[in-house]
Formats: C-alpha cells, sequence, structure tokens
C-alpha cells in the first residue's frame, strides 16, 4: 500500500503534467488558473465579511442577554421585597437559565473568533501566493514565446504548475472552512430568532406584570383597611336602619 | 531532494532524510487504517518539523522545479487522507 505523501506526490505530479500536456498554450491556462484563484479568494473574503457580521449580531444577542441577567436580579429583589418568595424564585430560576446560555453563548463566539483570526490570516498568505503565481506566470508565458515551438516546457513549468494546484487547494479548504463557519454562525442567529434564546428573557415581562399586581394589591389591601379604619372611626356600632 | 508542504512552501533537504519521512509516512498510514485522527496529525507534523528543521526553504516568489515528495497539511481530515489514497486525491481538478 502507498504511503500517504507518495500518493499525495504522484497524484499532484500527475494532474499538474496532464494540465500542463493537454494545454496548447500554457500562457493561456495559466492565465485561466490565475483569474481562478482569484475569484475562489474573492469569496473566501466575501465569506469571511459574513461572518464577521454574523458574530458581530452574536454579540449583540449577548450582550441583551446580559441585560437581562441584570433586570431579572432587580426583579427578584423587588418580589422579595413585596413578600413573595415564589415569584423572586421564578425570576432568579429564569436568570439561572439565561446565565447558562450564556455561558454556551460565549463559548462559541470565541471559537468564531479563533476561527475567523486563522482564516484572516491564512486568506492573506493566500493572497501574497497568488500574486506571485501572477509574476510567475508571466515569467513562464514569456520563455514560451521566446522558445516558438510547441518544445515541452521545462521544470520551471512543473514547479508553477504544482504551486498552482496547492495554492488551488488552500484556497479551496479555505473556502470551505468559511463556509462552515457562516453554516454555524447562521445556525446559532436562526436558534436566537426562533425564540430558543430569546423565550426565556421575554417572560421577564410577566414576572413584572405580577410584581405590579402584588404592589396594587398591597395599594388595595392598604386602601381598604384604610376605609374600613374610617367606618369603624365614624360608627361605634353598626347603625339600625328601622327601630 | 525538493519537499513540499502543502500550503506552506517547497524545501531542499538531504536525500538522507528519505528514510525518517517513510517511517513517518507509516504511522500516518497505519493511524488512517485505525481511524484515529490525532494521530494522523501528529504523524504528519512529524514530517513537516523533519523537513523545517533539515530543510533550506525555497523563495516562493521564484520559478522552482516540481517536488519530488509532497507532504498534505497537517490539519488533514480522515476524509481528505481516504480521497488521498482511494479517490481523486486531494488536488481539485486544475482548470485548463
Amino acid at each position: 500500500m502507498a504511503g500517504l505523501i507518495s500518493r499525495a506526490s504522484a497524484i499532484t505530479k500527475a494532474k499538474v503534467s496532464k494540465l500542463l500536456d493537454r494545454a496548447e498554450d500554457p500562457g493561456e491556462t495559466l492565465d485561466y488558473s490565475y483569474e481562478k484563484q482569484l475569484e475562489l479568494l474573492q469569496n473566501v473574503k466575501r465569506g469571511l465579511a459574513d461572518v464577521v457580521t454574523a458574530k458581530k449580531r452574536l454579540q449583540l444577542q449577548q450582550a441583551q442577554l446580559e441585560q437581562s441577567v441584570v433586570k431579572l436580579d432587580g426583579q427578584a429583589h423587588q418580589a422579595v421585597a413585596a413578600g413573595s418568595d415564589d415569584l423572586a424564585r421564578t425570576a432568579l430560576e429564569r436568570k439561572s437559565a439565561i446565565q447558562q446560555q450564556l455561558q454556551g453563548l460565549d463559548a462559541q463566539v470565541q471559537q468564531l473568533q479563533a476561527q475567523q483570526d486563522k482564516l484572516v490570516a491564512s486568506q492573506e498568505q493566500l493572497q501574497a501566493k497568488v500574486e506571485a503565481f501572477r509574476s510567475q506566470k508571466e515569467v513562464i508565458k514569456a520563455q514560451y514565446s521566446a522558445a516558438e515551438a510547441q518544445v515541452k516546457i521545462g521544470e520551471a513549468a512543473t514547479g508553477i504548475g504544482e504551486q498552482m494546484a496547492d495554492t488551488g487547494l488552500a484556497i479551496q479548504r479555505a473556502k470551505d472552512k468559511t463556509e462552515q463557519m457562516q453554516a454555524r454562525a447562521g445556525a446559532m442567529d436562526e436558534l436566537i430568532d426562533s425564540g430558543a434564546l430569546e423565550d426565556v428573557t421575554a417572560t421577564g415581562d410577566d414576572i413584572d406584570r405580577q410584581l405590579a399586581a402584588l404592589s396594587s394589591k398591597t395599594q388595595v389591601d392598604d386602601e381598604l383597611a384604610q376605609i374600613k379604619g374610617e367606618l369603624g372611626k365614624g360608627d361605634d356600632k353598626p347603625k339600625e336602619l328601622s327601630s | 531532494m525538493i519537499v513540499r508542504l502543502m500550503h506552506e512552501g517547497q524545501y531542499e533537504v538531504p536525500d538522507s532524510l528519505r528514510d525518517e519521512l517513510n517511517d513517518a509516512d507509516e504511522r500516518a498510514l497505519m493511524a488512517l487504517v485505525e481511524g484515529n485522527v490525532e494521530a494522523l496529525n501528529a504523524s504528519i507534523e512529524e514530517m513537516w518539523e523533519l523537513v523545517r528543521a533539515n530543510g533550506d526553504p525555497l523563495p516562493a516568489n521564484e520559478l522552482t522545479p516540481g517536488s519530488d515528495v509532497i507532504v498534505p497539511p497537517s490539519d488533514l481530515t480522515l476524509e481528505e487522507a481516504e480521497e488521498l489514497l482511494t479517490g481523486e486525491g486531494l488536488i481539485p481538478d486544475l482548470p485548463g
């Protein structure tokens, strides 16, 4: 069984020589390859820009969840002050659920950031390689026309072909990775949009309503007591309506 | 001999390195058969380190000859390694 490197070497060489043998004009092939690489690289750049946007949205969601934690904490305090431990418990349970989600989100955003940094670095390297390839192919083209005949192009062409193939693969892999990141960021975004995360924060409002109800109940009780007190004061014993 | 580290570039290394490279290559193959991606990547990384430690890099922006040996990227996935051995190889079909 052939090892990995002998296999990788053999396949690459076969592909490169096939390409160069088949081409009537290697210059055209090289130009085409260059355009193709440039185009793929543009795709990688656009994909990365999308990932950055998605990441920013996730960070925004993160900030909103953090605000919810503060709000629920405040509500728990209000509920205790109003004498309702049950309501305070509900608020604290929701707070803890959001904190758990925040932890997960935080880890994912960090992971996305790390992958993004790596891809930006490799995209810059690839850009440099494609640029180097551009000037090398011009040298090969000049050599080819100077030879004026269908002479077999030499070792240098094999070298540049191999480099072209390698850069092509590197760009392809960068593109695949970018697409994976886009998909992941998109899935997280969708999860938030669909309310799987938001639901928990949205329910903070019903705690507000219950707190309001509690405080209005307190107020009603107070007023009731006051009225009872007034009536009791103004009238020591119930009046007989008829005697 | 000339060795290409895929996605990085070419190195001129002494021929004497061939045996060591083959040993690491065999371990990479074993790892692939076992489906152990960590061991696969570690073996490839070993080859990369051998080449970097013993070779001289060829300038990336000059015309260079074709490589005698091509070492795959060290973050190779099992699927990619599988393709390398059974399918069309890693290199996508070249335009032209």
